[in-house]
């Protein structure tokens, strides 16, 4: 069989057991690759598990930046015997097979398609450690200096990655530089170094930084101006609520006084969660909660009256496979209608939609300034995939000359100067209202706030020419609404085509690369990626101007779909769904195929056919 | 319903409070309640206290969930924000007013339907919390806006209007509260404004999560007999093991009082509570003590009021959150964006 020969470009897959400390070593491996200018995609795969339970991490290097899923692995470094079967028959032929050879595997565990490279790891770790967990952790360096002699990838940078880390543990620093070197020797010693797969020094990392996007929103909610976290812990999105604790820690406390500028409540359940925000930013604190499907289900009470009353909430979703408690460590786009109409009576909400954690950081801002301005919530739809993976993004900026923008809030002086105060009052004609933040003045600016209906002057009434009154200004305050929440990103296709692709967030990984191949195919499709709900006016637009749409989304319903009939009134058969929802990331594969196929019905000839 | 405003006229002679306010810049709207509703009682004692306290009104922020009691806040302190918040929630919106502003006055007025039956989990987060508030249950046993179903803390065996009987263990909020850590619980009764007045005056010096359960009859749905919580019920079986005044500074005390069976209770701001007692073995600092003691009188078809415990130098969320003295609602921008330096340097990290 001819090994898989590709520089720069492969996919590398860890199958490990959970808490054996692989996750550390897997890192180093990645970020080795980027420090020698290559950019990778990387992606945890674990279980809802704590120890003992397969996991993986799958590396695909790819010289020309892709950072979505391609699909196949080229090499299995196969670390658990749990998953062997599986983990050898996901090879591609002509790949490879890394595992330890302490123990002989008969014959028929291997393939004939697959090259094994047999390294006796445990044999090489129990001749030099005597201490069971040492053994443990330092297989995995082992294995690391083995691949990165077989990769040919600079044991440099790894050392320089293990001085940054140990910063004053030198022995901590001398141990694992030993343990790489033994991996690295017994490779060149035993093996044709390096292998037909190999990484070759580039200059295509530039300044991208290496982040995942639940750190990169909550350092967004710190440069938003957050001051109070309320969450309970839930997979995917516990780390974000963590990162806010850690950015805080060093960026918001008060050099003096080590007093803190921040406030964190780690609740007692979502409810709380959401009823601290909502107490919060109607006191005037810029607040938020971080959470996943199953909490947003439990505060669909609770963001009516943020609705209903006008109070700001931001509430970052890290989208997991649902329903119920669903697949909580793999990934979806599955919570977009209980977002967009949360809770009882007609209701609507503002989405902010990132696609990476750059854009997660910039969301994470603005949807503290969108909620202050529309003075509701504003819900921004990251997922597993975005969330917990680094991905590789343009490095984060800030724009000093930026000023918070708390909204229409009136102050002692406006209410002393005579200003009429009606808290309901659409004075201005968007639709938004004024308010006052409790304790402003002593005898003007008071109000109640409440769920039940209201008037103008938050005066509770029954009355429906009052009611109708006040849901027609929420509908006005959602038309302005549309012009705040980011517009989408259109690009034309290299050719003029009556054929479009729409899609959202962490889709946007494998899409950029499955149009280019499309376009390689002779399959033109212009392209729009939505960032924002409600959808601004060019949505509509874009879609009246193409015959055939493609709606890419990763769920079973088709809940863009829906929100794109429903919102913009379009002819659902114009509407083409690929829909992805086994709880894996998209893959450009997946996306290729199916819209090639379903082009094809239409009579969307391929210009050309190209063999990939 | 319909808002009546009040007049806006005062009389020239209306007694002012240090602050030149009179009682009437604490009032509300007029009640919705029905005549004779305990509720109402609460509300007059709410105003006196705040009023005698000196305290300007907008300082204060009154939130509550849903329910007859919770809709009380309409009727007293009008010039102050209210929020009417979710049905059993409002301790968590509470909370994160506190959070936001550490600088006003936080008021939580509840029923026994809001924090003993759905609201329950919230009841029991707050005043782990020590958040620094003081948190009214208006008591009545009952479901008064739905119309009479009993509520989780009507007794055992007592009758609902219809003539059912409750067959459920009822749910002793104070007992709760101590058990959870609320530093100042006290329990008292919609019928003894003496009694009541100073208890909530005490409550708001306190710093930390102050409770006080006060039973309150509905006369709709649970002032009949064979109601445990009806007017006849409370004044025939209280059991008053003390009573208070309240003094919201370190003046000298003129001691007018028997020496015996009183006792001065000092308050983190310096507020000082004198406590007259009733009952020569009830000692309020005594967590263990108060708790055996309230399931002593209970088991003898008592209702336990008064100060029942009290931490005198109690700390509240924010010292353990270690916030900054500045509300965080007023932090500048300067504050809180770190720049784009700060920025650089963390991308730097990241490469």
């Amino acid at each position: 069989m001819k090994p898989i020969a590709r520089v720069n470009d492969f996919v590398v897959k860890f199958a490990n057991v959970n808490g054996s400390g692989s996750a550390s070593a897997n890192g180093l491996f990645a970020r080795a690759i980027l420090r020698m200018g290559v950019p990778v995609a990387a992606r945890n795969i674990f279980p809802s598990n704590i120890q003992g339970l397969p996991t993986w991490y799958e590396v695909r290097i790819v010289e020309a930046g892709w950072r979505g899923r391609r699909g196949g692995v080229d090499l299995m470094v196969a670390m658990n015997p749990q998953t062997w079967e599986k983990d050898v028959a996901e090879i591609e032929p002509g790949g490879y097979l890394f595992y330890d050879s302490t123990k002989p595997f008969p014959a028929s565990k291997f393939r004939t398609d697959v090259n094994a490279i047999g390294v006796p790891l445990t044999a090489i770790c129990n001749a030099e450690y005597t201490d069971a967990r040492q053994r443990q952790l330092f297989k995995n360096i082992i294995y690391l200096g083995a691949l990165s002699a077989l990769l040919d990838i600079d044991p440099a940078e790894i050392e320089r990655l293990f001085a940054e880390q140990y910063k004053g543990k030198e022995a901590l620093l001398d141990s694992n530089r030993k343990a790489l070197a033994m991996g690295r020797d017994y490779a060149l010693a035993n093996f044709a170094c390096p292998l037909t797969l190999r990484v070759e020094r580039r200059d295509k990392v530039g300044n991208r930084i290496f982040i995942d996007g639940n750190s990169a929103a909550a350092l967004g909610a710190v440069y938003g101006g957050a001051t109070v976290a309320a969450w309970y812990p839930i997979t995917p999105s516990s780390s974000l609520a963590e990162a806010f604790a850690k950015h805080c820690g060093k960026l918001r406390t008060d050099k003096a006084t080590r007093k803190h500028k921040y406030a964190i409540i780690q609740a007692e359940d979502e409810l709380a969660s959401i009823g601290i925000v909502i107490g919060a930013a109607w006191n005037g604190a810029r607040a938020f909660t971080a959470t996943s499907g199953p909490g947003i289900s439990l505060m669909q009470e609770f963001l009516g009256l943020a609705y209903f009353a006008e109070v700001p909430a931001v509430i970052f979703d890290v989208q997991r496979g649902s329903p119920s408690t669903g697949m909580p460590t793999r990934t979806q786009q599955a919570d977009l209608i209980s977002c967009a109409y949360a809770s009882h009576g007609d209701t609507k909400h503002v989405l902010l939609m990132p696609e990476d954690p750059r854009e997660c950081f910039e969301f994470g801002a603005l949807a503290f300034d969108l909620a202050d301005r529309l003075q509701t919530p504003i819900f921004v739809m990251l997922d597993l995939d975005i969330g917990m993976q680094d991905w590789l993004t343009e490095p984060l900026a800030w724009d000093d000359a930026r000023r918070i923008d708390r909204g229409k809030v009136m102050t002692a002086a406006a209410l002393d100067a005579g200003k009429d105060f009606g808290r309901y009052l659409d004075v201005d004609g968007d639709g938004i209202p004024y308010r006052t933040y409790p304790g402003t003045h002593p005898s003007k600016g008071g109000y109640f706030t409440r769920g039940t209906t209201k008037d103008r002057y938050a005066r509770y009434t029954e009355e429906g020419p009052a009611y109708v009154d006040n849901m027609q200004r929420l509908l006005r305050k959602f038309e302005t609404a549309k012009m705040l929440v980011p517009a989408p990103a259109i690009k034309r296709a290299t050719q003029a085509t009556r054929t479009c692709a729409i899609w959202f967030g962490s889709t946007g990984a494998a899409m950029a690369e499955s149009l280019a191949e499309l376009d390689r195919q002779g399959i033109y499709l212009d392209q729009m990626r939505l960032r924002g709900f409600p959808f601004h006016d060019d949505v509509a637009d874009f879609i009246a101007d193409h015959d055939h749409v493609f709606v890419v989304e990763q769920n079973r319903d088709a809940q863009l779909k829906m929100l794109l009939v429903n919102e913009c009134g379009i002819d659902p058969d114009k509407l083409i769904s690929v829909l992805h929802y086994d709880g894996t990331p998209i893959t450009e594969r997946f996306i290729t195929r199916e819209i090639a196929e379903k082009a094809r019905v239409f009579n969307v000839t391929p210009l050309r056919k190209v063999a990939r | 319903m319909t808002y009546l405003a009040k007049p806006k006229i005062h009389h020239p002679d209306l007694p002012k409070n240090a602050l030149g306010f009179t009682r009437r810049d604490y009032e509300g709207a007029i009640s919705t309640l029905c005549a004779g509703c305990g509720h109402d009682s609460i509300s007059a004692a709410i105003i006196q206290s705040f009023f005698e306290l000196d305290i300007a009104p907008h300082r204060v922020a009154k939130l509550s969930g849903i329910g007859c009691s919770s809709k009380t806040p309409t009727y007293f302190l009008g010039n102050s924000h209210g929020f009417n918040s979710v049905h059993g929630r409002m301790p968590s919106v509470l909370t994160g007013a506190a959070l936001a502003n550490r600088d006003l006055i936080y008021l939580g007025v509840s029923g026994d339907g809001d924090s003993a039956s759905i609201g329950l989990g919230q009841f029991a987060h707050i005043l782990r919390r020590g958040v620094n508030m003081v948190y009214i249950v208006e008591n009545n046993g009952v479901y008064g806006l739905t119309k009479g179903q009993f509520s989780a803390t009507a007794d055992k065996g007592s009758k609902s209007k219809r003539g059912q009987v409750n067959s459920d263990e009822p749910i002793d909020l104070v007992l709760l509260a101590l058990a959870l850590g609320a530093t100042f619980v006290a329990r008292g009764f919609s019928g003894d404004k003496t009694q009541l007045v100073p208890l909530i005056k005490a409550a708001v010096a306190h710093r930390g999560a102050a409770f006080i359960d006060i039973i309150s009859p509905c006369v709709a749905f649970n002032n009949h007999p064979g109601s445990t919580k009806s007017y006849d019920y409370v004044r025939e079986h209280n059991d008053a093991v003390n009573r208070l005044d309240f003094w919201p500074s370190r003046e000298p005390i003129t001691a007018e009082y028997p020496p015996g069976g009183v006792r001065d209770v000092e308050l983190f701001d310096g507020g000082r509570i004198r406590l007259h007692k009733l009952d020569d073995d009830y000692d309020p600092s005594n967590k263990v003590g108060a708790m055996t003691y309230l399931e002593s009188r209970r088991a003898q078809g008592e209702v336990v009021t008064g100060l029942l415990y009290v931490h005198p130098d109690s700390g509240d969320m924010h010292d353990a959150l270690e916030t900054v003295d500045t509300p965080l609602n007023a932090l500048s921008d300067a504050d809180l964006v770190p720049g784009n330096a700060a920025l650089a340097a963390l991308n730097a990290s990241l490469r």
